[in-house]
């Protein structure tokens, strides 16, 4: 791995307007009220209602979305129109899973940035609870075999070479969460990186536990107020906050967990990693025309950002990769990064990342430096907690993280901030933003 | 969505074979009709009203008809195709207008054989003739495509026969012809009931043949033609149904289901349709012969009068809003308060493709609106996509933010005028030009909440019915400041969201509830003399009310009922009796009606638990509980409450369900005579009180 692959370029500058969330809601072993456009629509309509703007304003609508429901082909379309947009501005949905959310927000930046466009909806929207079951290859086979059988007595033949096994799904979610080049589920791709940073299971845990800490503190504080609006269901139940916090969660509670993936030793287990959840983010971008046009109070500015790729087997390092060569790039030490949004997919990736900066031998292969970058503040890292307590609903987390950044900073009058999240797959992004 | 490209191209789906080129200004030599043959001889004969935007069969039409019918006689087309010119219809039926010219019932009998006989000659020319019809096909028009060969249904048509709901039955051989072509008994239900079918259910039940979209008529044409569009057969069953025992038993049955819903001896059509049925059905010349008497007949009766004046009373209410309709319609609309008012007002203006920002404080009561507006949705059979979309539209909005783009604003929060200015005071700075400021109050006096506006010319009174989605009136109330341009633009957004706007002046308690209030305190009054809940709601009954006042006190809500009427007595009547002492105990109690589930009556899954049979009530009883109504009616009129007598008894029939037999109060009034009206008031007073004393507008407005 050699230097960064994109540069920060001059260009227009590129403004962050606003943007509004779903809480998220935890997956309960069934699909929930929600489908991925039915979370970007609730959260775009409040977000469009802060800011009348005539329905042909946007240039362009972008939405991360990773697992697609088949009544919903290119999501990002169905919700422009389902919001109300005019039918004449184009909409396209991305998919780089994990980082799906962010990759909209980086792609709005550069059409902005380069001239094309002046006002860009970006968003990110998953409803995990809606991710199919499958039949597996051998009985979708028997099936098409039925369908073709001609008469009675072929098709009673063929009925007769049933097997109960077909009757067993293939839970795709699973599938999906597992990187098929190197063979290991996500959560083993942690353990990976705990073996190679020494993080233990006690550290894993201790963290995970702050980050539902930090998030009731936040709730509890109503800090999340403007950036979360209520979801309704059409049977009247409404959705007011991330459910999936614990604020209860002792040591002694998550110790009794046993690991998910690698049973007996494994410590990586469903109390430090992040949950399963459904969820949609959007940010509004736009470009100085556009805000003198609109009247516009933009809250943010785009600085930069970053992609980065590294091998799958270690994932959960991406966000080191990526954070610090921007960083670097910006000519910032880890000291002036006011905030930093690393997207929690397991305890044990977030604890490898900050390893990492303050590991020799990854910043030397890394970044070409003999110093490491040392150590991050953890008082400054997800300073409200993140996917472990609120959930990793894939397409929209890197929408959410950008957007709570923004937020955070601008509540802390803090200034400089990185939003950055692993990417299943072994890439990861990174986007620095500067509150106005 | 702008919809600028379809837009450029709109005209060019409609199927007009040699009419395509419509523009041209060829002339015909009929005013209502236009007809062509096209390159293959297929006669095209367009039904277009002279100046008109629906088609109506009135009789210069059928007139017309007669003189076409006659040409085709002589030029034999290959074919014929009928279709109307119209966008949005067919034909909606014939002229009701004319019906009230008729008085004597030889008459009657001659203008409907000379119709019939135009219809029969029709049917007969010797060639296949096929019916296009799209968007509204009723009554008359309907009966008009029966006499086709072929019915060509497209998408989003609907059918009916709504005869019924004027207290008559089809008179154009409908009756005849919709028994013979599809199962008996679905046809008498579509008549009995006066529902309409869409879509794919008219073309399941064989009332169109083929259900298509504009794009595919001419090839259906075509198909027809050739004789290649399939019809559905009548099967063994419809046959067998019509034989004479099988009529017997299932008129037997329809005529107790009809009387459930309309009491024989207050609607006579039902049952002289069911004669027909019973009868000669399944006989269709005789039926034809049949029903020409009997429509005339029924044609005659005061129910059918005082119906087709109910229809003219509905007309007059909706031309409130139409002589408005160049206003720019509203888009967006702010409710304020997602009570069950607020909330089910907010469902309504979705369901009506309005867009709606629904403020409360609490997440929770919109999120029971939103259940509400959900199953709104179903109970109007939305598919998944239109329901979504309603719901889509209904935005929540815990902070006002939806004001800013609201060109209707509608406050229903609950009736204290510090809780009500106080919103005011919030919402106002807020408004974009032109945006108006609707009050839903029921009780407090519009010229008290406009004190403290800035801009009180904006303000006006939107008071909505309970339930909204049932409930058709809305009372436009004005006040002392308000501007000309507010109020028509509060009349035009009724009628937008398909109510019924009513002018009325902003005293207390409007018209409505003005007038209903005197009939539930006699209700009261009478319960404490002894007499039975279920003997007072069954004279009311009788006497056409759709509930009586007890029933209706409780659906109310016995606080808000209690709440009305103190507020009237305080500022209006203080004849008007005092609520008992156990009535208010009851409120205290939170025995409140329907909604707590015990007020006058107890409640078991939404309905009261009447006795059977209850006792015999005094004589006059109905005058003791209608006559207080009347009485303050006459009051509002002389009071110009409301503007002039049609329009109360519109009101009154669309905002209370006053007997729509007796064509509304004031006529129920003058029918008996103004003069024993005031008689069996005075009589009432001498025994009774003073609440009796008969309004002095009887004097004066006896004509």
């Amino acid at each position: 791995m050699t230097s960064p692959t994109s540069t920060s370029a001059g260009g227009r500058p590129v403004y962050l307007v606003d943007g509004a969330r779903t809480p998220f809601i935890k997956a309960r072993g069934k699909p929930g009220p929600f489908t991925p456009v039915d979370l970007a629509v609730q959260a775009g309509r409040a977000l469009l209602m802060r800011h009348p703007l005539p329905d042909d304003a946007f240039d362009q609508v972008i939405l991360g979305c990773v697992n697609v429901v088949a009544s919903e082909m290119n999501p990002a379309r169905i919700a422009a129109l389902r919001l109300g947009l005019s039918e004449t501005i184009p909409a396209f949905t991305m998919q780089i899973n994990c980082g799906s959310g962010m990759q909209s927000v980086d792609t709005a930046y550069r059409y902005i940035r380069e001239g094309r466009q002046d006002l860009i909806l970006a968003g990110g929207a998953e409803a995990l609870s809606h991710a199919p079951l499958m039949l597996t290859p051998a009985a979708t086979r028997w099936l098409a075999e039925l369908g073709l059988a001609r008469s009675v007595g072929e098709k009673l033949k063929h009925l007769a070479r049933f097997k109960p096994g077909y009757l067993k799904p293939v839970i795709s979610l699973e599938q999906g969460l597992t990187d098929p080049v190197v063979e290991l589920n996500m959560g083993q791709t942690a353990e990976v990186v705990a073996n190679l940073f020494g993080i233990s299971r006690e550290q894993a845990d201790d963290y995970a536990i702050s980050s539902h800490l930090r998030l009731a503190k936040a709730q509890e504080e109503g800090w999340l107020d403007e950036e979360v609006v209520p979801l309704y269901a059409p049977d009247g139940k409404v959705y007011t906050f991330d459910d999936g916090v614990r604020p209860e969660s002792t040591a002694d509670k998550l110790a009794k967990l046993r690991p998910v993936f690698e049973r007996p030793f494994g410590k990586v287990t469903a109390g430090n990693s992040s949950q399963i959840t459904d969820g949609a983010s959007w940010l509004m971008l736009a470009s100085e025309e556009a805000v003198e046009k609109y009247n516009l109070t933009p809250k943010a500015v785009i600085k930069d950002s970053e992609w980065s790729g590294l091998e799958p087997e270690i994932m959960g390092l991406g966000p080191a990769v990526s954070a610090g060569r921007l960083a670097l790039r910006n000519k910032m030490s880890l000291n002036d990064i006011d905030l930093l949004e690393l997207n929690e997919a397991f305890a044990a990736q977030v604890l490898g990342c900050l390893a990492a900066w303050n590991d020799p031998d990854f910043c030397r292969a890394i970044f070409q430096r003999d110093q490491v970058l040392g150590e991050f503040d953890r008082d400054r890292l997800n300073i409200d907690g993140g996917a472990i307590s609120l959930g990793h609903p894939v397409g929209t987390s890197g929408n959410r993280i950008v957007l709570h950044l923004m937020n955070a900073l601008k509540r802390e009058h803090k200034k400089r901030g990185i939003a950055t999240q692993c990417i299943g797959g072994g890439q990861a992004g990174a986007m620095l933003i500067e509150v106005i | 969505m702008n919809g600028m490209i379809l837009k450029s191209l709109s005209g060019r789906e409609k199927a007009l074979g040699p009419f395509a080129d419509f523009n041209e200004t060829a002339t015909s030599a009929w005013k209502h009709w236009k007809l062509k043959f096209d390159e293959h001889k297929i006669a095209w004969l367009l039904l277009d009203c002279d100046d008109a935007d629906v088609n109506v069969l009135s009789q210069a039409v059928l007139e017309e008809l007669d003189e076409i019918v006659m040409t085709l006689q002589a030029d034999k087309p290959e074919a014929l195709v009928l279709r109307s010119a119209k966008s949005s219809n067919f034909c909606v039926g014939a002229d009701i207008k004319e019906f009230g010219q008729l008085s004597d019932l030889d008459e009657a009998k001659n203008k409907l054989s000379a119709a019939h006989n135009v219809a029969n000659r029709f049917e007969a020319l010797p060639f296949p003739k096929i019916a296009v019809v799209h968007g509204h096909c009723f009554g008359g028009g309907l009966e008009l495509a029966l006499t086709c060969d072929y019915r060509i249904g497209i998408t989003g048509v609907s059918l009916g026969f709504p005869e019924i709901l004027l207290g008559l039955h089809p008179g154009l051989g409908g009756t005849a012809r919709s028994i013979d072509l599809i199962d008996p008994i679905a046809a008498m239900t579509l008549m009995l009931t006066g529902k309409t079918v869409r879509d794919k259910q008219a073309k399941s039940m064989g009332l169109i043949d083929t259900l298509i979209p504009e794009r595919h008529v001419d090839a259906a044409i075509g198909a027809a033609v050739a004789g290649k569009l399939q019809r559905k057969k009548k099967s063994l069953k419809s046959k067998l149904l019509a034989s004479a025992p099988l009529r017997r038993f299932s008129a037997k049955k329809m005529r107790q289901q009809a009387a459930k819903k309309a009491p024989p001896e207050h609607y006579p059509a039902p049952g002289k349709l069911i004669d027909l049925w019973e009868n000669v059905g399944g006989d269709k010349d005789k039926t034809l012969a049949a029903e020409i008497d009997s429509f005339s007949e029924l044609l005659l009766t005061e129910t059918s009068r005082n119906l087709v004046r109910v229809f003219f009373l509905q007309e007059n209410l909706k031309k409130q809003a139409s002589a408005h309709r160049d206003l720019p319609k509203a888009q967006h609309v702010h409710v304020i308060g997602a009570g069950a008012m607020g909330g089910d007002i907010a469902g309504w203006c979705a369901l009506q493709g309005l867009t709606v920002t629904l403020f409360d404080m609490k997440p929770e009561i919109i999120g029971k609106a939103i259940a509400r507006a959900s199953e709104l949705c179903d109970k109007k059979r939305l598919g998944a996509a239109a329901k979504r979309s309603v719901l889509d539209r209904l935005i929540p909005d815990l902070h006002h933010q939806g004001v800013r783009s609201a060109d209707v604003i509608i406050e229903a929060v609950p009736e204290r005028i510090d809780i009500k200015r106080q919103v005011y005071a919030s919402v106002e700075p807020l408004m974009k030009d032109g945006a108006i400021l609707a009050t839903n109050t029921s009780s407090i006096p519009l010229d008290e909440l406009q004190k403290e506006l800035k801009a009180p010319e904006k303000l006006v009174g939107l008071h909505f019915f309970n339930p909204v989605a049932q409930m058709q009136l809305v009372e436009v109330v004005r006040h002392s400041k308000l501007a000309e341009d507010t109020y028509h633009k509060a009349l035009a957004f009724t009628g937008q969201i398909k109510r019924l706007p009513t002018p009325v002046a902003g005293t207390p308690g409007f018209l409505v509830n003005r007038a209903l209030t005197p009939y539930l305190l006699e209700a009261i009054v009478l319960l404490d003399e002894g007499v039975k809940a279920e003997t007072i709601d069954k004279a009311a009954e009788q006497f056409g009310m759709p509930m009586g006042p007890v029933e209706l006190a409780d659906i109310v809500g016995l606080d808000i009922c209690l709440g009305v009427a103190n507020m009237l007595r305080d500022s209006l009547d203080s004849t008007m009796p005092a609520a008992p002492d156990w009535l208010r105990k009851k409120v205290d109690k939170g025995e409140l009606g329907k909604k707590t589930g015990r007020g006058l009556y107890e409640w078991k899954k939404g309905k009261p638990q009447k006795a059977d049979n209850p006792p015999v009530g005094p004589d006059n009883l109905t005058d003791r509980l209608i006559l207080p109504m009347l009485n303050t009616c006459m009051s509002c009129l002389r009071e110009s409450v409301i503007d002039n007598d049609s329009l109360l008894d519109g009101a009154m029939i669309f905002g209370t369900g006053f007997a729509p037999f007796r064509g509304g109060p004031l006529h129920y009034a003058q029918s008996r005579g103004y003069n024993d009206v005031q008689q069996a008031l005075q009589a009432l007073k001498e025994q009774y009180g003073e609440r009796f004393t008969p309004d002095p507008g009887w004097e004066n407005a006896e004509r």
